[in-house]
């Protein structure tokens, strides 16, 4: 292969990415290498093992995707903005449409969900950290490496560009020769590997680890979609891993499980994806549900409606996603009776869903409604979320599907489902939790203006795709002719995009600000709120509590506070165990981003001696005896003084 | 069971408890991955492309051999946790010495059978059946292949250390691993062999 | 469950001979009998069943420990998941013009 093929060449915009790039990481090695923060970056970040700061590193990687995904997304509404738009070729927005789906969904609504559950779930249930430490950092650091080596494919060896669904036989070799969708298989295997790490992980962290007194039914909403949610990742991750691996195959050694000769079956690949996609969908979504819960009991000043009816519902949606997966190819060609069957499963998974958005509202009622920024969110998710969930309902319709089915109408769908659904979450969440983070709020007044124009900007780009998606515009078209009638339509849309693009560079800069301005009195619990994570220290302290809380109830911290209960004793600290930070995870996972890569380019040689990086990594790993550390009691005493005043 | 009932050393603490659950849960998934490369196996296995069908390359004798090999190993398994229980070091060190040896000798017996898929002229690019079928007993193959290497490890650490309580609950980690592909083992043989020779 | 197990392994040992009863059994039932193949099938099929609970109950004693109950759990809801990923695939793939044959 020669470098001309290695570098992606005769894009003018690539070209200048690269540039961009390089000259990113130079400064960046240069600058860190000035403040003389490599140690620093080493001991405190990239081998840490503290749930709280793998959770704030998630949340980075995820809004730096966010960006990137953005980025592809505003490239599409201004190649479409108008009828025979020149800003791209067909190819290299086939390559973007599918860069924007995959980062989306796995490189940036998984990692800011996940992101946020390792900081709050552990604290919310009272423990030190999560099961496993240690995997927890390979977790991440496995979707890290798998993120970056998914980014780089569009300046080294070309984009893949069959779509996020990579359907076969267009992703085969035959149809989609070159390394890009090499990029695809093995990026997506080594996050997904990270991903059911995690998901045991919080499993049993979920399961052993929660304060003494706190049973099933005295766990926050938040845990309890945690939990579902990694319940479902561990159901239905290996699906992919399976798929994945076939695909890998079928490109790399010639096999035939995908092709139409040889007696494969490219539906199997259908098949397959949706079985894991469409659990995928709840994935996402459940934790964004808890999020929301949480902030609205929170800015209501009332408990959470129905809790109980909240937690069936989710187990509900949970055990359904497993058996709707056909719906996302009903004119695949299968039998009515097929169609039928997952037609009814599919229009089941409204009701549970009907029952959380009425217990969302029943919670608001009657309620001493506070419109933080948060609470925004959370109110402008229901409606959004609602008209997402309806037209969901006609898509469920199997035989009205056959005129849906792969129109904008779907697209304005599930961006109705996602946007709301996970993206407002995140903003809700981040704009909550991020005190617990950082010790100081997110400024409201800019937090306003991220929400307005967001909102905004959303709903203008992606309602007018319904209505092209019905006068049968088909998803994934790179241009369209003037006597279509969409220019109009579209060009509202692409309008509406920079407003949401201007939403997000408001964030930024909302972060950027509160950095430097806000206040940093925010005391441990600054939005006056119920859950065990606000009993301690913001930001928390490396140790989460100085002693483990018992609960007695739901909301437990509420009342407490209400009694003035929640005072520390002196005689109460005892020595708290910790884990020892790691070199193993970042090292395993480096060394699984260079034998992924070769693989990518199928130098497979170069891959079996770097797997022997892998292997290290994992003798080492089952040689390490470490026990961790204890942090003595007037090291706790000093901390919990700093900003409990006195202790008792 | 017996009445003084007292917790063994692998479940002491609170760290092996969650290593065990934790462990199980990973079972689950492991489930979920089989019975998916099982389920790919059955849409496929008629699409032999004009290639071999599993009838025309499964010898009942080899996988006869590879079964018992499997079938005892996991006996001798369970036998090594028994001795371990029994704080016996010894005898967990044979026991488990004698499960890696008739691994081992599955593994070999598997290589070869592999070889003869080849020389009857089923390689994995051959067809859809024969992707399906190296993909479903070389992901198990690679699990004996990984279990092996892993309790070696182990008993290394074992020989090291003795039976403390992080490596009982490591060992019995391992071995509920190691039943665990037996019992994905069995299915192969039912689903795989038996159905493909009789069908 | 018990740290004192010194008595004789007699549940393994059961195990273990019933384990290879039963796949000897299978091997008669699918080359010595004369039954449909789909009833040969449901047969050897029972049998492995039978097998996997051997292991699951008598050797990997699945029940023990604190989250005895969770594991029993968990492992019934991945067997219905291995259920509905097998068979789902199955049915939808091979009926209605999906059918490759």
């Amino acid at each position: 292969m020669s470098l001309d093929e290695f570098f992606v060449t005769g894009d003018p915009m690539i070209f200048a990415s690269q540039i961009a790039i390089g000259l990113t990481m130079v400064g960046l090695i240069a600058l860190i290498t000035y403040l003389k923060r490599w140690k620093w970056l080493w001991s405190e970040w990239f081998t840490t093992v503290d749930h709280k700061k793998i959770g704030i590193m998630y949340i980075l990687a995820g809004v730096l995707m966010f960006f990137r995904g953005g980025v592809d997304g505003l490239l599409m509404k201004a190649q479409t903005s108008r009828p025979e738009m020149g800003i791209l070729d067909a190819q290299h927005y086939d390559e973007i449409f599918t860069t924007h789906g995959v980062i989306m969904i796995l490189f940036m609504a998984m990692p800011l969900l996940i992101g946020i559950m390792n900081v709050v779930v552990p604290l919310q249930i009272g423990a030190r950290d999560v099961a496993f430490p240690k995997l927890n950092a390979l977790s991440f650091w496995l979707f890290f490496v798998a993120a970056m080596l998914f980014n780089i494919s569009f300046v080294i060896g070309g984009s893949p560009d069959a779509g996020w669904t990579s359907y076969f036989p267009l992703a085969g070799k035959e149809f989609t020769p070159g390394v890009g969708n090499n990029y695809y298989a093995i990026s997506l295997q080594i996050a997904g590997i990270g991903t059911l790490a995690t998901g045991i992980n919080f499993v049993v962290t979920i399961i052993k680890m929660r304060a003494p007194g706190m049973s099933w039914m005295k766990m926050p909403i938040f845990v309890w979609t945690t939990f579902i949610t990694s319940i479902i990742i561990v159901a239905a991750f290996p699906i992919f891993t399976v798929a994945l691996l076939y695909m890998t195959l079928d490109r790399l050694f010639g096999t035939h499980f995908f092709t139409v000769a040889a007696g494969g079956d490219p539906m199997l690949w259908l098949n397959l994806f949706w079985l894991w996609g469409h659990p995928e969908v709840y994935i996402v979504v459940l934790p964004a549900f808890g999020m929301f819960s949480e902030v609205i009991a929170t800015f209501a000043r009332k408990n959470l409606y129905g809790y109980k009816s909240m937690v069936y519902a989710v187990a509900g949606i949970a055990f359904l996603s497993m058996l709707v997966w056909v719906h996302h190819f009903y004119t695949m060609g299968n039998s009515a009776t097929v169609n039928s069957i997952f037609s009814l499963t599919t229009m089941m998974i409204a009701i549970p869903t009907g029952v959380k958005i009425f217990n969302w509202l029943f919670t608001l009622r009657k309620g001493r409604i506070e419109f933080s920024t948060s609470m925004l969110w959370a109110l402008a998710f229901i409606p959004c979320f609602t008209i997402g969930g309806v037209t969901g309902v006609m898509l469920a319709m199997a035989a009205a599907d056959y005129q849906y089915h792969n129109t904008m109408f779907l697209v304005a769908h599930f961006h109705y489902v996602l946007i709301p659904g996970v993206v407002f979450a995140v903003f809700a969440g981040l704009y909550y939790w991020w005190p617990k983070m950082f010790g100081f709020k997110l400024n409201e007044k800019i937090g306003k203006w991220h929400f307005w124009l967001f909102v905004i900007g959303f709903n203008l780009t992606f309602m007018p795709m319904f209505f092209v998606g019905l006068d049968g515009m088909s998803r994934r078209m790179y241009t369209y002719a003037e006597s279509t009638g969409w220019g109009a339509w579209l060009g509202f849309s692409a309008v509406g995009s920079l407003i949401m693009a201007a939403g997000f560079a408001a964030l930024v800069y909302n972060i950027y600000w509160s950095f430097r301005y806000a206040s940093r009195k925010v005391g441990n619990d600054p939005w006056n709120a119920r859950t065990l994570e606000w009993a301690t220290a913001s930001p928390a302290p490396h140790y989460n509590f100085a002693k483990v809380p018992e609960v007695d109830r739901l909301d437990d911290f509420w009342y407490k506070k209400k009694k003035g209960e929640t005072g520390l004793k002196k005689s109460d600290l005892k020595p708290v165990h910790m884990p020892s930070n790691s070199w193993t995870p970042i090292v395993l996972a480096a060394a699984f981003g260079v034998v992924g890569f070769f693989l990518v380019f199928e130098w497979f040689t170069l891959a079996i001696i770097a797997s022997v990086g892998i292997v290290v990594g994992l003798v080492a790993n089952t040689f390490d005896y470490d026990d961790g550390y204890h942090i003595p009691v007037d090291e706790l005493e000093e901390e919990e003084r700093e900003w409990r005043g006195d202790l008792k | 069971m017996t009445s003084h009932t007292t917790t063994p050393l692998e479940y002491k603490t609170q760290q092996s408890q969650m290593n065990i659950l934790g462990f199980w849960i990973f079972l689950g998934a492991e489930i979920v991955l089989f019975s998916t490369l099982f389920a790919s196996y059955f849409v496929l296995e008629h699409n032999i492309a004009g290639g071999p069908a599993g009838g025309d390359i499964f010898v009942l004798k080899d996988v006869l051999i590879e079964t018992f090999l499997l079938l005892t190993s996991s006996f001798t398994s369970g036998l090594a946790i028994h001795a371990m229980r029994n704080h016996d070091k010894k005898g967990l060190l044979i026991w488990m010495i004698a499960t890696l040896l008739l691994g081992a000798g599955f593994l070999y017996m598997e290589i070869n059978e592999f070889l003869h898929f080849i020389h009857e002229g089923a390689t994995i690019q051959t067809s859809g059946f024969t992707a399906a079928l190296f993909t479903l007993l070389g992901t198990h193959g690679a699990h004996v292949t990984f279990g092996i290497v892993w309790i070696s490890l182990l008993l290394v650490q074992l020989v090291r250390r003795g039976i403390t309580e992080k490596t009982s609950s490591k060992l019995f980690i391992a071995s509920l691993y190691w039943h665990f592909l037996d019992v994905v083992w069995i299915f192969i043989f039912t689903f795989v062999y038996l159905k493909g020779m009789v069908m | 469950m018990s740290a004192n197990t010194s008595r004789f392994p007699w549940n393994l040992l059961v195990g273990f001979v019933l384990s290879i009863a039963l796949t000897l059994l299978a091997v008669f039932v699918a080359f010595n009998t004369d039954f449909s193949k789909s009833i040969i099938l449901g047969i050897i099929g029972t049998l492995a069943i039978f097998q996997a609970l051997i292991q699951l109950f008598m050797f990997m004693h699945v029940t023990e420990g604190k989250e005895g109950i969770i594991n029993v759990v968990n492992m019934i809801y991945s067997v219905f998941l291995a259920l509905v990923i097998v068979f789902g695939s199955i049915w939808v793939l091979t009926s209605g013009h999906a059918s490759m044959h």
